[in-house]
C-alpha cells in the first residue's frame, strides 16, 4: 500500500510528473485569476473597440504592445479570451467529470456489492451505453436543445448543458472501473468483519468498501477529465459547445478558423496550442499516476 | 564424489547507497547420489533462496556474489545459459509449492509433458507420448492416458501436484528440488504426495532436497536436514540426530514449540521475539537476540559452523529438552 | 470439565446450506453445491470446540453461517436458547455484542485505510452506541492490554505491523465487545511456525481470563490435540465424528478420523514408508447417496453406499460417531 511520504518521493523523482504538473498548475491558475490578470476583460462589450480587430500579435509588424497574442476579428484580445476559455474548459472538464463520478460510482457500488440481477441489469446498461458514442449523443441533444430554444437562453445553459450530457454519457467508464475494484474487496475478510458485528450494507458499501476501491478511479479521473474537455472542444468547434460570446478554448479554435490560411492566422493557432498542452498535460499525469499506483509495478520500499 | 557440492554461497541484493544486503551468507551443502536431505526455516530464512541460487535462477537484481555449485563435477554457476539449460529441467528438477507456477493454464498436460521431453531429448511425439502416460501412471494419475488431453483447471490441487511430480520425472533426473511442495495441500494429500516421492527416490536413487518448515515432513521423508536462519545454516546433521537430540538453541526452540512436544493443556514453549529481517541483522550470532545461552561472545562475532552448529555454546548431548545449562 | 447437561451456548439443528451455481441462463442443469448437509452440534459454555476437515468439508461455512454472515438454507441455529437465523436485526445486535469472530488472513481481515483506534471502536460505537467517548476510548485501551498490543499502536495503519501483530490486533477487535463466544477460523494457519505457539498462548491466556467459549475451525489436527475439549471431524458438510479430544486420539471411531490420524506426520518418522492410494476426493455438487466417505473408505459395505449414516452415540467410548459399522 502505497503512503503519502512514498507518493511525494515518487513525485519528486520523476521530471515528467514534475513538468506536467507545474504546466496544470499554471493553466489553472491563469484560469482562476484570469479576471485579475486579463488585460481585457473580452466579454464587456464597453471595452472592445472594432478598430482593434484583427491585429496581429506584438511582436509582429502592426501589432500592438496592448495585446499581446493579437486582437481576432471583434477586437478582443486572443491573451485575455484564452485566459477566460481555458477556465470554462476547464469548468466544463472537471464539472462533467464530478457528474459522470457521483452517478458511475454509485451505480458501480452498487452492481459490484449487490451481485445477482442489479449488477447485470446495471452492466447491460452500461453496456448499452456504452456502445452509443458520446459526441454522437451529445450532438443530437445539443442540437435539439439549441432548436429548441432560442440562443440567449442556450447561451445561458450551455455550459450546464455540457456538463451534464458529458457528464451522464461516460458513467459506465466509472461504473465498471469501481465495480471490478468491488468484486476484489468484497471477497476480503475485513468486509466480513464488518458484517459480523451488524453493519448495515450501506456502511460496509460506503464506509469500508468504496475507500479501497478508490486508487482506480482517480487514475481514471484525470484522463476522463482531459478527454471531456476534449469532447467539449469538439462539439464547441462544430458550432454545438459554448457561445461565442463565452467560449471555450474549442470556440475559439473555430472562431479563427476560416482565417488560418487567410492572415489573421493567430486567432486559432494560440488556443489550440493552449489546448492540446493543457490535454496533454493531464494525460501524461494520469499515466503516471496510474504508473505509481499500481500494485504490481510497486518497487520494494513501499 | 559428491552428486551436489554447494560452497560457501552468497547471494546479495544491491540496495543503492546503503549498500548490499545479503539474503545467503555463506552456505555449504553436499548431497551424495540418492541422498534425500531437508532444508528447514521460516519465511525470510533464505532456503527458497538457496533453491534458486543453485540452479542460477537468482532474478535481477540479486546475484550470486561468492560460491560455487558444483554438480556432477561442474561448476554450474559458471556455465552459459545453453549449457545450464541442458542441467535444469533434465538432470535437476524442481518442484514448486504451486503447481500453477509450472502448468501453463492454456496448455493440455500432455501437450506440456511431451514438450518438456522432447526439449531435451530427440525423439518422436509418440515416444514422448508413451513416456509421459507412463510416468503419470507412476505418481498413479486416474485413466491417465485421457487426462493427457485435460487442462490443469480441469484436476484438483492434488492431481496437479501428481502432475507437476510426473513432470519433474520426465527426463529421469538425478536430483529434485521441492519448495514447499504440499503446504498448500490438505493433509491426507500431503501424506500422499509425500510418501509417493519418498517412494519414488528410493527406487530410482533420485536426490532430493526438501523445502519445508513442517518438521513432521522432514522427520518423515528426508535423511539428512540442515537448519536455517537468517540466511546462514545453523545447524546441519542426520535427520534423526537432530530431531531426537538438536545442538543449536533455535532448534532446540523449534521441536520444544510444536504441539507434539508440549503437554496437553500447558502452554506451548514459544521462541521469545521473531526473526530479524536480512536488511537489519545484530552484529554477532543473528540468533543471539532470542537466546537464553547468550553471552559476550556471541554478541561480538558470528559463530562458525562446526561440528554441524554454528554455535559457541550448543546444548549437551544429554536432553534436549531439559533445563538450558550455559555449557562453558 | 463442562457438564453437558447445561444448556449449551451454541446449538445447530439440522443446518443445510446450499449454494446454487453460476450457470448460462439457457442451460437447462441448475447445479446446486451442498456445502453443508445437515449440521447438529452443541457448544457447551466455557469449551474450545475444535472443528477440523479439510478444504471443502464445509468447517468455514459452518462458522459464517453460526455468525450470521450466511443465511442457513434449511435448519435452527440458536444462541444461549434464541433463535438467531431469523432474528430481526434490531432483536440481533445485542447478541452480536456477545458473539465475535478471528479470521484466518491477517493480511485481509483489517480495513488497510482505517488505523488501529478506528478498526477496534467500530463494534462497540455500533453495538454499544449509549457508550460515551471516553468509555469507548477506555474499552480500546484495555483490550489492546489484554492482548499484548502497545497503546501506541493506535494511531497506526495495519501494513506497519507483521502478520503475528495483524492477528494480535484483529483478536483485540474480537474481544472489544466482551463476548462470551468467539468463532476463530484457522486463526494461526497463515503465520509463521515461530509465532503461531505466541498466538495460541494468548487465546489460551484470553480463555482462561474471561470464560470465553471457543469455535475453533482448523485442519491441523495437533493443534486440536494440544488445545481443544471437544472435536466434531467433519466431511463434505456432514459431521462424521464428534468426541472429546484425548477420546478421539486413543480411539477414534469413525474411519475418516483414522485416515487424518495415519496422514499427520510423525516426528519419529517411518509412517510414510507404507504406500498410499490416492483418495477421490467427493464432488461436493454431486454427493453420492449414503455415507459421503464412502468412495474413499477401506472398509465400506453395501449399506454405506446405500444409506447415509446418522451421528450416533457409541456405546464403547460414549462418543458419537456417522457410521454404519462404528461399534
Amino acid at each position: 500500500m502505497i503512503t503519502w511520504r512514498g507518493f511525494l518521493k515518487r513525485f519528486l523523482s520523476d521530471p515528467v510528473a514534475i513538468g506536467s504538473a507545474a504546466v496544470l498548475l499554471v493553466l489553472i491558475l491563469m484560469a482562476v485569476f484570469a479576471p485579475l490578470i486579463a488585460p481585457q476583460n473580452p466579454y464587456d462589450l464597453l471595452q472592445l473597440d472594432i478598430m482593434n480587430s484583427d491585429l496581429p500579435p506584438a511582436w509582429r509588424n502592426g501589432g500592438d504592445d496592448q495585446f499581446w497574442l493579437g486582437t481576432d476579428t471583434q477586437g478582443r484580445g486572443v491573451f485575455s479570451t484564452i485566459l477566460y476559455g481555458t477556465g470554462i474548459s476547464l469548468l466544463i472538464g472537471i464539472g462533467a467529470v464530478l457528474v459522470q463520478g457521483i452517478l458511475g460510482i454509485t451505480l458501480g457500488l452498487w452492481a459490484g456489492y449487490k451481485g445477482g440481477w442489479v449488477d447485470s441489469f446495471l452492466m447491460r446498461l452500461a453496456d448499452i451505453q456504452m456502445s452509443l458514442s458520446t459526441l454522437m449523443i451529445a450532438i443530437i441533444a445539443l442540437a435539439l436543445f439549441q432548436a429548441a430554444f432560442d440562443a440567449n437562453i442556450y447561451a445561458d445553459y450551455a455550459i450546464f448543458m455540457l456538463i451534464l450530457i458529458i457528464g451522464m454519457a461516460e458513467w459506465p467508464k466509472f461504473a465498471r472501473t469501481v465495480r471490478s475494484s468491488v468484486l476484489g474487496e468484497k471477497n476480503k475478510e475485513y468486509v466480513d468483519a464488518a458484517r459480523v458485528i451488524g453493519l448495515p450494507a450501506r456502511k460496509v458499501m460506503w464506509g469500508h468498501i468504496l475507500p479501497n476501491a478508490m486508487t482506480p478511479v482517480l487514475v481514471i479521473s484525470t484522463i476522463q477529465v482531459a478527454e471531456a474537455i476534449m469532447t467539449e472542444a469538439a462539439l464547441s468547434f462544430l458550432g454545438l459547445g459554448m457561445p461565442t460570446d463565452k467560449p471555450s478554448l474549442g470556440s475559439l479554435i473555430r472562431s479563427g478558423f476560416e482565417f488560418i490560411f487567410s492572415g489573421s492566422w493567430w486567432i486559432t493557432l494560440y488556443p489550440a496550442i493552449v489546448l492540446v498542452t493543457l490535454v496533454l498535460a493531464l494525460n501524461l499525469l494520469g499515466d503516471w499516476l496510474r504508473d505509481v499506483l499500481n500494485p504490481k509495478l510497486r518497487r520494494g520500499d513501499d | 564424489m559428491a552428486l551436489l557440492d554447494v560452497k560457501n554461497l552468497h547471494v546479495a541484493f544491491p540496495r543503492g547507497k546503503k549498500g548490499d544486503v545479503e539474503a545467503l551468507r555463506g552456505v555449504d551443502l553436499t548431497l551424495e547420489k540418492g541422498q534425500r536431505l531437508g532444508v528447514v526455516g521460516e519465511s525470510g530464512a533464505g532456503k527458497s533462496m538457496l533453491a534458486f541460487a543453485i540452479l542460477n535462477l537468482i532474478a535481477d537484481p540479486g546475484r550470486v556474489t561468492q560460491g560455487s555449485v558444483t554438480f556432477d563435477g561442474q561448476n554450474l554457476l559458471e556455465l552459459s545459459e545453453r549449457q545450464i539449460r541442458r542441467i535444469r529441467g533434465n538432470r535437476i528438477s524442481m518442484i514448486f509449492q504451486d503447481p500453477m507456477v509450472t502448468l501453463n493454464p492454456v496448455l493440455t498436460i500432455g501437450k506440456q509433458m511431451i514438450e518438456t521431453l522432447k526439449a531435451h531429448r530427440s525423439i518422436s511425439t509418440r515416444e514422448a507420448r508413451r513416456l509421459s502416460v507412463e510416468k503419470l501412471n507412476l505418481v498413479a494419475i486416474p485413466s491417465a492416458a485421457s487426462r493427457m488431453d485435460s487442462y490443469p483447471h480441469e484436476l484438483s490441487g492434488g492431481l496437479r501436484q501428481r502432475v507437476v511430480i510426473a513432470i519433474a520425472l520426465l527426463t529421469d533426473p538425478e536430483l529434485i528440488i521441492a519448495d514447499e511442495p504440499t503446504t498448500a495441500l490438505d493433509v491426507t494429500i500431503q501424506a500422499e504426495i509425500m510418501s509417493l516421492i519418498l517412494r519414488l527416490c528410493r527406487e530410482n536413487e533420485v536426490a532430493l532436497i526438501l523445502i519445508t518448515h513442517d518438521l513432521g515432513v522432514v522427520a518423515e521423508v528426508t535423511e539428512r536436514l540442515m537448519i536455517m536462519y537468517a540466511g546462514k545454516c545453523v545447524e546441519t546433521g542426520r535427520t534423526r540426530d537432530i530431531i531426537d537430540a538438536p545442538k543449536h538453541p533455535y532448534a532446540v526452540g523449534l521441536l520444544k514449540a510444536l504441539p507434539q512436544n508440549s503437554t496437553k493443556g500447558a502452554k506451548l514453549y514459544q521462541i521469545p521475539g521473531s526473526m530479524p529481517p536480512i536488511t537489519n541483522l545484530p552484529v554477532g550470532c543473528p540468533y543471539h537476540p532470542r537466546c537464553e545461552r547468550a553471552t559476550d561472545k556471541c554478541r561480538a562475532a558470528i559463530p562458525p559452523l562446526a561440528h554441524g552448529v554454528a554455535c559457541f555454546h550448543p546444548m549437551h548431548e544429554n536432553g534436549p529438552y531439559g533445563d538450558m545449562e550455559a555449557a562453558q | 470439565m463442562t457438564d453437558p447437561t447445561n444448556d449449551p451456548i451454541i446449538e445447530t439443528r439440522g443446518v443445510e446450506m446450499r449454494f446454487s451455481l453460476p450457470t448460462h441462463f439457457l442451460s437447462r442443469e441448475k447445479p446446486v453445491l451442498h456445502a453443508l448437509s445437515g449440521v447438529d452440534v452443541k457448544i457447551q459454555e466455557g469449551e474450545t470446540f475444535c472443528v477440523v476437515g479439510e478444504s471443502g468439508c464445509g468447517k468455514t461455512t459452518l462458522g459464517r453461517a453460526i455468525m450470521g454472515l450466511l443465511t442457513p438454507s434449511a435448519g435452527e441455529i440458536y444462541f444461549r436458547g434464541k433463535r438467531i437465523d431469523t432474528m430481526a436485526e434490531d432483536t440481533r445486535k445485542p447478541i452480536r455484542a456477545d458473539m465475535q469472530m478471528v479470521f484466518q488472513n491477517p493480511y485481509a481481515s483489517l480495513n488497510p485505510r482505517r488505523n488501529v483506534f478506528q478498526t477496534l471502536s467500530e463494534p462497540i460505537r455500533h453495538l454499544m452506541p449509549e457508550k460515551s467517548a471516553i468509555d469507548v476510548r477506555a474499552q480500546v485501551e484495555a483490550v489492546l492490554d489484554a492482548t499484548g498490543c502497545d497503546q501506541s499502536w493506535q494511531r497506526k495503519l495495519p501494513h506497519e505491523f507483521s502478520g503475528g501483530q495483524r492477528q494480535r490486533i484483529a483478536i483485540a477487535r474480537a474481544l472489544v465487545t466482551n463476548p462470551a463466544f468467539v468463532v476463530a477460523d484457522e486463526p494461526i494457519s497463515a503465520l509463521d511456525v515461530s509465532i503461531q505457539a505466541q498466538i495460541l498462548n494468548l487465546l489460551s491466556d484470553l480463555q482462561d481470563e474471561r470464560g470465553l467459549t471457543y469455535m475453533f475451525i482448523t485442519h491441523d489436527l495437533s493443534v486440536v490435540e494440544h488445545f481443544g475439549d471437544r472435536v466434531a471431524v467433519m466431511y463434505l458438510g456432514q459431521v462424521m465424528e464428534l468426541a472429546a479430544t484425548d477420546k478421539i486420539f486413543d480411539a477414534p471411531k469413525h474411519p475418516y478420523t483414522q485416515l487424518l490420524l495415519d496422514a499427520i506426520p510423525k516426528l519419529s518418522g517411518g509412517s510414510f514408508d507404507a504406500p498410499r492410494t490416492p483418495g477421490e476426493l467427493p464432488d461436493p455438487v454431486n454427493p453420492p447417496p449414503g455415507c459421503p466417505f464412502a468412495p474413499r473408505c477401506p472398509i465400506a459395505q453395501d449399506i454405506c453406499r446405500a444409506e447415509r449414516p446418522q451421528l450416533r452415540e457409541i456405546r464403547t467410548s460414549g462418543t458419537m460417531a456417522a457410521c454404519h459399522l462404528a461399534e
